[in-house]
């Protein structure tokens, strides 16, 4: 029997419209606008000014804390200037623009196809390289990979798990590149457990992807520490304590991190990263995206370089079609609609989701009855419709913080299920900061 | 039959009369002492049960207006000053007169001043708005126009007009009690005094972007270039962020401010118009 976690989830239709288009190079582009804000954390300094020479992989700017990242050029050329710019949602965000010229990359980047198994480093020299790639959680959250391959002196790593699920619907970027990249993964996993001293590892695939699936089994002959699970349709199953429960039948209790299970967690696309990193020095400056919606006539999985503007690969993929109504940054369930589509790639970016008004409808609202979906659907065994009825009464953090609001994961199943078409998602999110910015608040014991 | 009928009317009465008597014994035993006091003064308080005051409502107001020693630190916003003297003197305290106040939305991002530039189609609320990102305008200090500030005014006098997308006070509902102030997640409506005649000058704007950013978001906002802060002869201007502030306890209503602002941001209200030149008119909005 195929594995799954066991708390809630839902089954919203997969869409995987764009699983059978092979990852092409994105064109050149003219200016690339590299936000500062690309992982998790402070925002790292820029360390370059207004006329710079910068080429490929060129460090731009440095880390401003503990968690922080490096963030290296993803073009050659000019810096035109560094200052505020708008993301995706519309806040400024320090940006450093680059004029684009010719593809000139640094010297020690090994950009030949050859592929290199042996893994010469100790752990504390991979950490390094890792962290002086930039490389970040490419599953959406952007966590920085260094700090989480670093555990704390008094948890220990037991096993590496793969996040290969891709669990939301219409995502296809790791299906190609567990299709296309197999080898490279699983080296890239076999680094990592280098560098946390484990000596299991997994890769999480969900059954709809047979293909990735067959050609990672295939790669992993070769790799008798890692073992290739097939896990059942199921979202959220690419939440790491969903994927830690499906492959492992181990749960990350409340409040604890999924370190405490004896597992770390990386997405398939982490791990391509860390190869490149590691084996041929290449930091984190390009990512994959897909580009997919029902209303597009052509679905497209890009290699794009870090910093090019949303618009611009729109207009590659042929633009965006008169029917469309919401542009979404990742998935449909937790992904964002763009607010400003001027705004540029940053690292953990994964897709760009074009639907139809039909597709974003929201269902008119009405009463709660009570019937618990919510309350089944749940992953992290949460009870949304209370939490939201607390939300919308205001002011209650306490009781809020007593039904564990803090433990949300904010995957959408409860608003997806809802019947009432109750946006729970949206009051919980909410009451979740305000909650959370008490909690920081407090004075650490 | 008609026996029965008097049997039951008898019962009942003689029930009736039983449960009066230990009734009113019970209510003698344990009867609860109470300030007469504070019955009067909740009847002089106008029953609004606000909140404005910051006190669960108006009998708690009472409550906690005759346990106090003086009247420091009590004011019914709603009632104001005429409730405040009739209060002190049911109590036998002397007063302070305050200076009405009343709520100012400082946005004039109107649907003509700031134009869109997505369409936002969640959830209908300003709090929830805020959540998710900085707004559907280039501009993310502004007011959002869902209505937060509408939903908690229980006077009725803050609307968000569909024409202007930016929230309205109706000056004459206003009890200025401090409601909207805290439902606006964006913190931009602010309690200032009502002024000489309602008379007031106020920067209708609190975008801390740079000049450049402001002025591609928003023809009506503040840019902080500090024009107003110069010109004012008494010091009543603080520029702090980007953004221009007037203090009202220290301004004197001689708006040459207004004249030297070169995005409108200053606005005017309630002074007579001004005989001869001809000015364009800003948009109201209190």
């Amino acid at each position: 029997m195929k594995k799954t976690f066991r708390i809630g989830g839902v089954h919203p239709d997969d869409s995987k419209i764009s699983a059978e288009a092979a990852i092409e190079i994105f064109p050149a582009i003219e200016t690339a606008y590299v936000s500062m804000a690309q992982h998790l954390g402070a925002p790292a300094t820029p360390i370059v000014a207004a006329g710079d020479k910068v080429k490929v992989g060129q460090v731009i700017a440095e880390p401003s804390g503990f968690i922080s990242g490096f963030v290296h050029s993803p073009v050659s050329g000019t810096v035109k200037s560094v200052g505020p710019r708008a993301d995706i949602a519309g806040n400024m965000v320090q940006h450093v623009e680059i004029t684009v010229e010719g593809d000139e990359w640094m010297e020690d980047i090994d950009r030949s196809e050859t592929i290199v198994k042996d893994i010469p480093f100790t752990p504390e020299e991979i950490i390094e390289k890792v962290k002086k790639a930039g490389i970040v959680g490419l599953g959406g959250a952007s966590f920085p990979t260094h700090v989480k391959l670093a555990p704390p002196k008094d948890k220990k790593a037991e096993c590496l798990i793969l996040n290969g699920t891709e669990c939301e619907p219409f995502l296809t970027s790791d299906d190609r590149i567990m299709r296309e990249h197999p080898q490279e993964i699983l080296i890239g996993g076999a680094i990592m457990m280098k560098a946390l001293g484990v000596t299991r590892g997994y890769v999480g695939i969900e059954e709809n992807k047979p293909a990735a699936i067959a050609s990672m089994k295939e790669a992993a002959k070769a790799f008798p520490q890692i073992e290739v699970v097939v896990l059942k349709k199921r979202y959220p199953q690419g939440g790491e304590k969903q994927l830690i429960d499906a492959v492992i039948r181990r749960q990350v209790p409340s409040g604890a991190l999924p370190i405490d299970t004896g597992a770390v967690v990386q997405n398939v696309g982490t791990s391509l990263a860390v190869y490149e990193a590691v084996q041929k020095n290449k930091p984190l400056i390009d990512n994959v995206i897909t580009v997919t919606g029902r209303c597009l006539p052509v679905q497209h999985n890009y290699k794009v370089r870090i910093g090019t503007p949303m618009s611009k690969i729109l207009e590659v993929a042929g633009g965006v079609p008169e029917k469309a109504g919401k542009i979404i940054s990742g998935g449909p369930m937790m992904g964002r609609a763009i607010a400003n589509l001027d705004a540029a790639t940053v690292k953990a970016n994964g897709a760009i989701l074009v639907l139809t008004p039909e597709e974003t409808r929201r269902r008119p609202e009405s009463n709660c009855i009570r019937c618990a979906k919510c309350a089944s659907a749940c992953p992290m065994g949460l009870e949304p419709w209370l939490l939201n009825k607390l939300s919308r009464a205001g002011g209650l953090h306490a009781e809020l913080e007593k039904e564990r609001v803090y433990d949300c994961i904010e995957c959408g199943c409860c608003s997806f299920t809802c019947p009432a078409g109750i946006p729970l998602l949206d009051m919980i999110r909410m009451s979740k900061a305000e909650v959370m910015k008490i909690m920081r608040s407090r004075p650490k014991k | 039959m008609t026996g029965t009928i008097l049997f039951t009317i008898a019962t009942l009465v003689a029930l009736g009369l039983l449960f009066a008597v230990v009734l009113y014994f019970v209510a003698q035993k344990f009867k609860v002492e109470e300030d007469p006091r504070i019955g009067t003064v909740e009847s002089i308080l106008p029953g609004a049960n606000c909140g404005g005051c910051g006190h669960a409502g108006c009998h708690a107001f009472a409550e906690n207006v005759v346990k106090a020693p003086d009247m420091e630190g009590f004011f019914c916003p709603v009632g104001g000053n005429p409730v405040m003297t009739k209060v002190a003197e049911a109590l036998g305290r002397a007063v302070e007169e305050k200076a009405p106040m009343v709520a100012v939305v400082r946005c004039n991002g109107t649907l003509a001043n700031r134009p869109r530039t997505n369409e936002y189609d969640g959830y209908a609320s300003c709090k929830v708005m805020a959540s998710l990102y900085a707004g559907d305008t280039g501009c993310k200090f502004g007011c959002l126009g869902k209505g937060d500030c509408e939903a908690a005014c229980k006077f009725d006098a803050i609307h968000v007009d569909p024409a202007r997308g930016v929230a309205t006070v109706d000056e004459d509902k206003c009890t200025a009690c401090g409601a909207c102030v805290k439902a606006c997640p964006k913190g931009i409506i602010e309690l200032r005094a009502k002024g000489f005649k309602n008379r007031r000058v106020t920067v209708l704007c609190v975008n801390k972007d740079k000049g450049a950013v402001t002025r591609k978001a928003c023809s009506a906002g503040c840019i902080g270039c500090g024009k107003c802060a110069k010109t004012c002869p008494f010091g009543a201007i603080t520029v702090e962020n980007n953004v221009a502030y007037i203090d009202f306890n220290v301004c004197k209503l001689c708006r040459k401010c207004v004249e030297s602002c070169p995005t409108h941001a200053i606005n005017e209200f309630n002074f007579p118009p001004k005989p001869k030149i001809e000015e364009k008119p800003h948009e109201e909005n209190v």
